[in-house]
């Protein structure tokens, strides 16, 4: 057997398998989408009924609004742990970086026990405040996924920064507000683009967390999967994966082209 | 104001921590409250993890399981293929990667529909738990195959190869004597990491498991749905236990080979 053989026999079994259970079910979702009595003309009625409408609308409000807090918030705390030392820094990196290993139902339970009817600011204010199940609880939710994404993303590339930019920019006389604006986050732009289109794909298409909390919202997971199992439409679910699917898929590739850096979402 | 600048990123820093820290101590201090709503003077109790074990055993012992099987196929797929990849370094192997990264780009619900209605009518296939094995293969494959392909192409994979071939090593051997040893940081990466997102996996997963199949995180929907909220803090306690060290291992290997990398 020559090497070029062996080659393509230790390629063979992943792409038997991602012929398989990738390549013919993702074919079998596109044709699935056109078998309904619409044709392909279900695309179109998906953007002319105000229920998808509006889900789209909601599910795209909620993950930009997440992507630019958990950008605000974890190149805030990713910039000043990459550059500080100081006792206790592991121990709070652990804990930004604990949540990676979650499913999205336990984030949305966290966010139950923090504002459900048992929950934590419900116990404490005497107004009885519960969020949990509100489209705040939601944004809470992703933000709580997205934080340690995003942090991970920009410590990498602020470790990278040459001090001797900031130095240099401070002899020049300026302050730490210009040396913020006019060295780091112009170094940090690549990373945060592409922890940017991270967080705003992985919010897209957050099931778990919306299942867990968004019984009352109709966010666009949560609308597909209710297609699905609850009125059998399975075109209209098909078409609505696919767009979705195109979303997410279309955000992080227009990132990478924008960062240069590899990108994937993970959840 | 200077004082805002100075403490500012400090206190979102701590805020931050806060916001992801207490409501995880509440799910553990709730799982050992005897009764949370009293609080802690109602004493503390293993009964509910008791009760966790006694209602969800099969689920978490289903969720071990399918982690060695996916791990076993990852292994089996993704070791030779990113060889073969490393091997030949062009734009088909590129678009390869491409398509075979499409499931971390694409909601896990959007997958799960496809496999659904391919192979959903297949009956002995469907209620099998090598149909959500599937899907836990497919959402973790790339990891492996990046993995390892990081570590094989840092290493000058095609002088070793050289050598071995001039003294008469057939092509599986130069793969099994150098290439796995080699590549063995990214294997272990890989493997905690496949380990890890297996065992979390949900959003293929509650599409594809039937009743009778219920993995960890389906159980643990299920309790928040259902269950008070003691024995559903005392479930997700179960999972912190199994899931943390996993997630430390794969931090501690994944920064392993990095450090071989560079």
């Amino acid at each position: 057997m020559t090497a070029r053989h062996f080659g393509t026999l230790c390629l063979l079994p992943l792409l038997i398998f991602s012929l398989a259970f990738l390549a013919l079910p993702l074919v079998r979702l596109v044709l699935s989408s056109a078998a309904g009595e619409a044709g392909w003309g279900i695309y179109l009625q998906m953007l002319q009924k105000p229920r998808y409408l509006s889900a789209l609308a909601q599910t795209l409000a909620v993950s930009a609004a997440v992507t630019v807090v958990a950008l605000a918030v974890s190149t805030t705390a990713g910039l000043y742990l990459a550059r500080n030392r100081f006792r206790g820094r592991a121990i709070l990196l652990s804990i930004l970086t604990l949540p990676l290993a979650f499913p999205g139902v336990v984030v949305g339970f966290m966010i139950i026990l923090l504002g459900g009817r048992q929950g934590l600011v419900n116990q404490i204010t005497p107004g009885h405040l519960v969020f949990a199940y509100s489209t705040f609880g939601l944004f809470l939710g992703y933000l709580y996924f997205s934080i340690p994404r995003v942090l991970l993303t920009v410590m990498a590339a602020a470790e990278k920064i040459d001090p001797a930019l900031e130095e240099a920019a401070r002899s020049l006389g300026a302050p730490p507000s210009r040396v913020l604006w006019d060295v780091l986050l112009p170094a940090l732009r690549p990373a945060m683009v592409a922890a940017g289109a991270i967080a705003f794909a992985t919010a897209m298409g957050a099931f778990g967390t919306a299942f867990t909390l968004a019984t009352d919202i109709d966010v666009l997971p949560m609308v597909i999967y209710t297609e699905f199992t609850l009125s059998a439409n399975f075109a209209m679910a098909s078409a609505l994966s696919i767009a979705l699917g195109l979303v997410t898929w279309s955000v992080l590739l227009i990132a990478r082209s924008l960062s240069g850096g590899a990108v994937a979402s993970g959840g | 104001m200077k004082l805002l600048t100075r403490y500012m990123p400090l206190a979102v820093t701590l805020l931050a921590c806060a916001f992801l820290l207490v409501p995880t101590l509440q799910s553990v201090l709730a799982g050992i409250t005897a009764n949370y709503f009293r609080g802690l003077s109602s004493g503390l109790t293993l009964k509910w993890v008791g009760e966790v074990w006694g209602l969800y055993a099969d689920s978490i012992l289903l969720s071990i399981w399918l982690a060695l099987a996916c791990l076993a196929v990852t292994l089996l797929i993704g070791v030779p293929a990113a060889y073969a990849l490393a091997r030949a370094p062009g734009r088909l192997s590129r678009v390869l990667e491409e398509f075979i990264s499409l499931p971390l780009a694409i909601p896990g619900l959007a997958l799960a529909l496809a496999l659904l209605q391919l192979y959903g009518a297949q009956q002995g296939f469907r209620a099998h738990w090598s149909f959500i094995l599937v899907g836990h293969v497919l959402y973790t494959l790339p990891f492996m195959v990046r993995a390892v392909q990081a570590v094989l192409a840092a290493i000058d994979l095609k002088t070793l190869e050289e050598g071995a071939a001039s003294l008469g090593a057939p092509p599986w051997r130069r793969f099994v004597d150098i290439v796995v040893p080699n590549a063995l940081p990214g294997i272990l990466a890989g493997s905690l990491t496949v380990v890890t997102l297996s065992i979390g996996e949900f959003n293929l997963t509650w599409m594809l498991h039937t009743p009778l199949l219920k993995t960890l995180p389906v159980g643990l929907a299920d309790s928040y749905a259902s269950m008070r909220l003691e024995i559903a803090s005392a479930y997700t306690l179960v999972f912190f236990v199994m899931i943390v060290p996993l997630l430390m291992a794969m931090q501690w290997a994944t920064a392993r080979a990095q450090r071989i990398l560079s």
